[in-house]
């Protein structure tokens, strides 16, 4: 029983970092129609950058997990502004190569600086112990991390549903083109939001950092789940995205505790449970159809 | 081996008759060197997981060696013309397949090294036993180039799984626990390394009460359902045996130490690690693991002034694969020097058998059976943070173990 009760706490801290992603690139996508390829290097740089502030500078562990997001999500403004802006008229095709690109980039100027190998990083002191819930001990920072992205995803739950803010937001998210018909503008909500995402990415990261290898590709790896994470939640389905984070995240530690005499199971799950939720119902299992154009 | 001097001297002579019909730029009678001049190739991963363990600074390492070769013989020096040429197989076989040709027959390449990764190295033997030229193995563990792949032109020279694992499996069974649970990446690596541990944990009197195949890649990076499996065992495991490698042990010891499963009394073996990891990770995070290293950098005075100039031209300590570049290298020059020529069967003639003590090899003998490079190599413990005076001396060397024992005997499968 207490080995069931670990595995599912595991499976929902991994959920955690994939809701946390899968939330920003949901926003994104819903304001923009912008497949955010880039979303992973975002991830990498927050967990980089909280690295390179420690190692440099001498930042700890709290300030990272302000700083990044912030400085990132600043990062993601200028870019939406300057470049993705721009492409936003033409097929999403453009972005979503356009974001790849820009992966690329951002990865191989972390690796000309860094290199490939891991950079250290310890968890905080604070948090390295391990919390006794009687009938199991969990360690400190991983009960940390699920307890604030839980309330981070409460917090924006809150802002979507409660202020006029989050209500065009989700108004554009779920019906752009009616938005625009009362007259809503729209636009000047899209740089922001972009930006939000980002800050999102950025955060996962630095919350990654002390327990997952710090190094260019850490967010490559991660990416190809979280796109799976928020086909299954539905594409730019807010509520959608977190839930299949924490739900993907459960069943991986559930198929890597129970099937893995069967390693190809445990290994693709999280796609089969995609490829049977697009049969099932193409739009994601909180996403609406498209209204026709 | 007696028979083969026939046929060396057949395939010499068909070298001979290729060479004439090749249209190369042949030398004019009095150079023995095939384009008057010897070129090094070093083929590896200049951009991927393991470049920072081997990657451009191995081309660095050769270089060094060459300039050391030219200073030793100065005007005897056989040449004074000798160049490098660097590929990045990214790899993989298909590269690293297309690449060593084109080293071999278009860069005029006369020795590949380094090769890291096992599958794309042994279809890198495969081209060099074709093409009849020469390749030294360094950066790959498989003992497949010195057994079912092996041929007379591929040597393999740093290390091997049955190196890594007789080492460490068998010492840490002796000294830490008995009953081992391992860990490993479900591919041929992954499960050679389990294969070759289990027996060395075998025949060393301890048991393998578990073990598990995480996915390859992992790309969830999350290791802890079969670190909390270890712990919650019947018995309990005393030794933990990792066989991930590069970011991903990385990954499985962050957990490690998250769940505190060294307090809980379960050791920590490492089938494969390199300095780098240790840096990556902190010694903090590893203190007390025991691993088999093949060359440390601060073992001993030879090796600390070698260090210290590859630092100054790198700006960082070289690993094992690094200071086995080099010597490869050496040991290649030297090779022709002693023929007075570049051609392959006479140079292989030369290395076949031949006792060694340098930089790399201690104790060193170049197995004519297989082509094994053997040495001594070395148990190694990572320090507390403590006890680490400065950067990168972060092992202590528990034991080294004679070359004759690092390595296994000449496989049945190997026929040259």
């Amino acid at each position: 029983m207490s080995g069931f009760l670990q595995n599912t706490f595991n499976g929902l801290v991994s959920g955690a970092f994939y809701a946390l992603l899968a939330l920003g690139l949901a926003v994104i996508f819903g304001m923009l129609r912008v497949v955010n390829f880039a979303h992973g290097a975002f991830y990498m740089l927050g967990a980089f950058g909280a690295y390179v502030l420690l190692a440099e500078a001498g930042v700890p562990f709290w300030a990272a997990l302000v700083i990044m997001p912030l400085a990132l999500g600043l990062l993601g403004m200028v870019l939406e502004r300057a470049v993705i802006h721009r492409l936003t008229r033409l097929d999403p095709l453009y972005n979503f190569l356009l974001t790849f690109g820009l992966t690329l980039i951002l990865q191989d100027l972390v690796k000309s600086r860094y290199g490939t190998q891991s950079s250290p990083y310890h968890t905080p002191d604070e948090l390295s112990g391990s919390v006794d819930f009687g009938l199991f001990d969990f360690p400190t920072y991983r009960v940390f991390i699920l307890a604030f992205t839980v309330l981070l995803c409460v917090a924006v739950w809150w802002v979507l549903g409660r202020t006029r803010v989050g209500m065009v937001v989700r108004a554009a998210t779920e019906r752009p083109e009616l938005t625009r018909a009362f007259g809503i503008d729209v636009g000047k909500w899209v740089t922001p939001v972009f930006g939000f995402g980002i800050a999102l990415a950025g955060l996962a990261g630095v919350l990654a950092a002390p327990m997952r290898a710090v190094n260019p590709l850490m967010g490559a790896d991660l990416i190809i789940v979280v796109f799976a994470v928020v086909v299954i939640g539905g594409l730019g389905s807010i509520f959608g995205s977190v839930a299949a984070g924490f739900g993907i995240g459960l069943i991986q530690a559930w198929g890597e505790a129970y099937l893995s005499d069967f390693p190809i199971v445990s290994q693709t799950v999280v796609f089969v449970v995609m490829a049977v939720v697009l049969l099932w119902r193409p739009a994601g299992l909180f996403g609406r159809e498209e209204a026709p154009a | 081996m007696r028979k083969s001097v026939g046929v060396a001297a057949a395939s010499a002579a068909v070298l001979l008759v290729a060479g004439c019909g090749g249209g190369g730029p042949q030398s004019g009678g009095d150079s023995k060197l095939s384009g008057d001049k010897i070129v090094l190739g070093v083929l590896n991963d200049q951009s991927g997981a393991y470049s920072e363990l081997s990657g451009k600074n191995s081309v660095k390492a050769v270089e060094m060696a060459i300039a050391d070769f030219k200073a030793k013989y100065g005007d005897k020096a056989i040449t004074k013309d000798i160049t490098v040429e660097t590929a990045d197989h990214q790899n993989k076989p298909d590269v690293a397949n297309s690449k060593a040709q084109e080293m071999y027959d278009r860069k005029g390449v006369d020795a590949i090294l380094d090769v890291p990764t096992s599958s794309a190295a042994l279809k890198v033997a495969d081209v060099a036993k074709e093409k009849k030229k020469l390749y030294f193995n360094i950066g790959a563990a498989t003992t497949d180039l010195t057994g079912k792949s092996c041929n007379k032109y591929t040597f393999h020279y740093a290390y091997d799984t049955y190196m890594l694992a007789h080492g460490t499996g068998t010492v840490t069974t002796e000294q830490v626990g008995k009953n081992w649970y391992i860990l490993y990446p479900n591919y041929a690596f992954g499960q050679d390394m389990e294969k070759s541990f289990s027996a060395a944990i075998t025949a060393a009197g301890g048991q393998v009460i578990g073990k598990d195949g995480a996915p390859f890649p992992n790309t969830s990076g999350d290791y802890s359902s079969f670190l909390l499996k270890a712990a919650a065992m019947n018995p309990k495991p005393q030794v933990l045996g990792t066989m991930q490698a590069g970011a991903e042990l990385v990954n499985v010891v962050k957990q490690y130490n998250e769940f505190k499963l060294r307090d809980k009394g379960i050791g920590l073996a490492v089938g494969l690690m390199f300095i780098s990891d240790i840096h990556s990770l902190t010694p903090a995070a590893l203190a007390g693991t025991t691993y088999t290293d093949a060359w440390y950098w601060n073992f001993d005075q030879q090796n600390r002034d070698w260090a210290d100039k590859f630092q100054k031209e790198t700006g960082t300590r070289p690993s094992f694969a690094h200071a086995a570049n080099y010597s490869a290298a050496m040991q290649y020059l030297e090779a022709v020097q002693a023929a007075g020529t570049d051609d392959a069967d006479a140079v292989v003639k030369k290395l076949e058998g031949k006792e060694v003590n340098d930089l790399f090899l201690r104790n060193g003998k170049i197995r004519a059976e297989d082509h094994r490079v053997i040495h001594d190599a070395y148990l190694a413990q990572v320090k507390p943070q403590a006890e680490v005076s400065e950067p990168w001396d972060y092992v202590k060397i528990l034991k080294t173990i004679p070359a004759a024992e690092a390595f296994r005997a000449p496989s049945a499968d190997c026929k040259m």
